[in-house]
């Protein structure tokens, strides 16, 4: 059976892993890693020594904003924002639950917009987040939501556009040649 | 005339919708024709790539055949969608192993991608296609020394596309300078602004923005000015939410580049979507308008 530092390795964007010479420039470069339960070079160790539950049921990688700070100042290109989305597939892909975060249920409440219009629309995305977590939240978020309808940038109907079709043809079609579910 | 295809991004047609308008109008005044790819569907997204990178790939792949088929450079105003199609493209390039899958399933639209693409942030397309001296030339209403703050945000800098520095960027000082305006010093300026987590983690992201507003101000800015449809959202939008927070009493107008490139031009405010900005730019840009 493989390790998970070579599940990893073998997952697009953890390709690198192995490089990494644990300095730390990622986490002193991070914006959130004061937040994270493993910070990214933590987090490589962990990955390193097999830590895999634990790696991949944390909420660390979702807290990565993708800002690319520490990919730029990695002197081994490790590209460790890569590796958390490539974490962050690996958690989806084999189902942990993930706590202390709510960005696992955006980015779906984002996919499934995605896949029902052709485009992201907004309003619908927000609004079943807000269904999927916290819907007491929804009312805290009412005045930014008013703010943004009043000023005509919260379209409440959502644009389904006519590629929508074609791109949902596309992906049941990648699914079968790549043996995905 | 300079003629691209043209990728809005979802957001240009809603949440950012005076990017959508302020790019579409300053370019005929900059000798550019911008022709929207006809059937896009979303870039890919980060989101995407998070809970699956090969089929975001995919996704992406389908308006990257698409545009390929025009013949022309793919510019997009939206930094998030930069990223992600640019990613995309050099995947796609690099794994043969991948193209092979992706272009099977875009058999199914009657489509194939060859990898001849070129994908490019309309910030590098203003920069180096129309140059920012070309662009002072056409300044119909100088910006009379506007204090200016120029926001890059993340995405538009790295992780590294070659028109401009990741950490020291400078594309952007330069065009505010272009116009009459005078960027202020701003150290926090290719700082995240929180990104799409200001829904999911909403006080994280808050605790961003506050630095990036008391920076602003502490450099004497009067507003800010960005590229970025997301980062102009979180700044301007919740801005608000800021100030209940930190107990602060922030009152930045947040404008798109693309918008302050319009004021210059002497195009009105309604064209370029002034009045779908949160915080009123009205005080700040009437000592340009009432000269």
């Amino acid at each position: 059976m493989r390790s998970f530092v070579e599940e990893v390795a073998a997952t697009p964007g953890g390709e690198n892993i192995c490089a990494c010479i644990q300095c730390g420039i990622c986490t002193g470069s991070c914006p959130v890693a004061g937040e994270m339960e493993y910070p990214p070079r933590k987090i490589i160790a962990l990955i390193r020594i097999g830590m895999r539950n634990e790696v991949l049921s944390s909420s660390s990688m979702w807290h990565c904003l993708s800002c690319y700070m520490c990919t730029v100042r990695c002197p081994r290109g490790v590209k460790p924002t890569e590796l958390a989305h490539a974490l962050e597939s690996l958690a989806n892909q084999y189902g942990f639950t993930i706590r202390r975060t709510r960005t696992p249920a955006m980015y779906r409440s984002f996919v499934s917009s995605i896949k029902g219009n052709g485009r992201v629309h907004e309003f619908g995305m927000m609004f079943r987040f807000y269904l999927l977590t916290n819907p007491l939240a929804a009312v805290k978020m009412l005045p930014v939501g008013l703010k943004l309808l009043s000023h005509g940038r919260l379209p409440l109907k959502p644009h389904r556009v006519e590629g929508r079709e074609d791109l949902a043809k596309i992906i049941q079609k990648f699914r079968e040649v790549t043996g995905s579910q | 005339m300079k003629y691209y295809t043209y990728f809005p991004g979802c957001s240009a047609e809603a949440t950012a919708a005076g990017l959508g308008l302020s790019v579409q109008a300053v370019a005929k005044p900059l000798d550019m024709e911008l022709r929207e790819l006809e059937g896009w569907t979303c870039c890919g997204s980060t989101p995407y790539g998070s809970l699956d990178e090969l089929e975001s790939i995919c996704i992406a792949a389908r308006n990257l055949a698409l545009a390929e088929k025009t013949g022309l450079d793919l510019v997009t105003p939206c930094s998030s969608c930069f990223v992600t199609l640019y990613k995309a493209n050099l995947h796609l390039k690099e794994h043969p192993q991948l193209m092979a899958p992706v272009n099977e399933a875009l058999a199914v639209a009657n489509l194939e991608y060859h990898g001849n693409l070129r994908i490019r942030h309309l910030m590098d397309v203003w920069l180096n296609d129309v140059t920012p001296e070309v662009i002072a030339a056409k300044v119909q209403q100088g910006l009379n020394r506007l204090k200016v703050a120029p926001y890059y945000g993340c995405q538009m800098v790295r992780p590294d596309y070659g028109f401009d520095n990741p950490e020291f960027p400078q594309s952007l000082d330069r065009l505010v300078e272009s116009l009459g305006a005078e960027a202020v010093p701003y150290p926090l300026n290719n700082r995240c602004c929180g990104g799409s987590l200001i829904i999911s983690e909403e006080s994280l992201a808050l605790g961003l923005l506050r630095k990036l507003l008391e920076n602003a101000v502490d450099n004497g800015a009067q507003c800010l000015a960005t590229p970025c449809p997301l980062c102009q959202t979180n700044l301007d939008a919740y801005q608000s939410r800021v100030n209940s927070k930190f107990k602060t009493n922030y009152n930045l107008p947040v404008l798109f580049i693309s918008q302050l490139i319009g004021i210059a031009l002497g195009i009105d405010p309604t064209s370029l979507g002034l009045n779908t900005n949160i915080v009123s730019p009205n005080r700040v840009l009437d000592h340009i308008y009432k000269r």
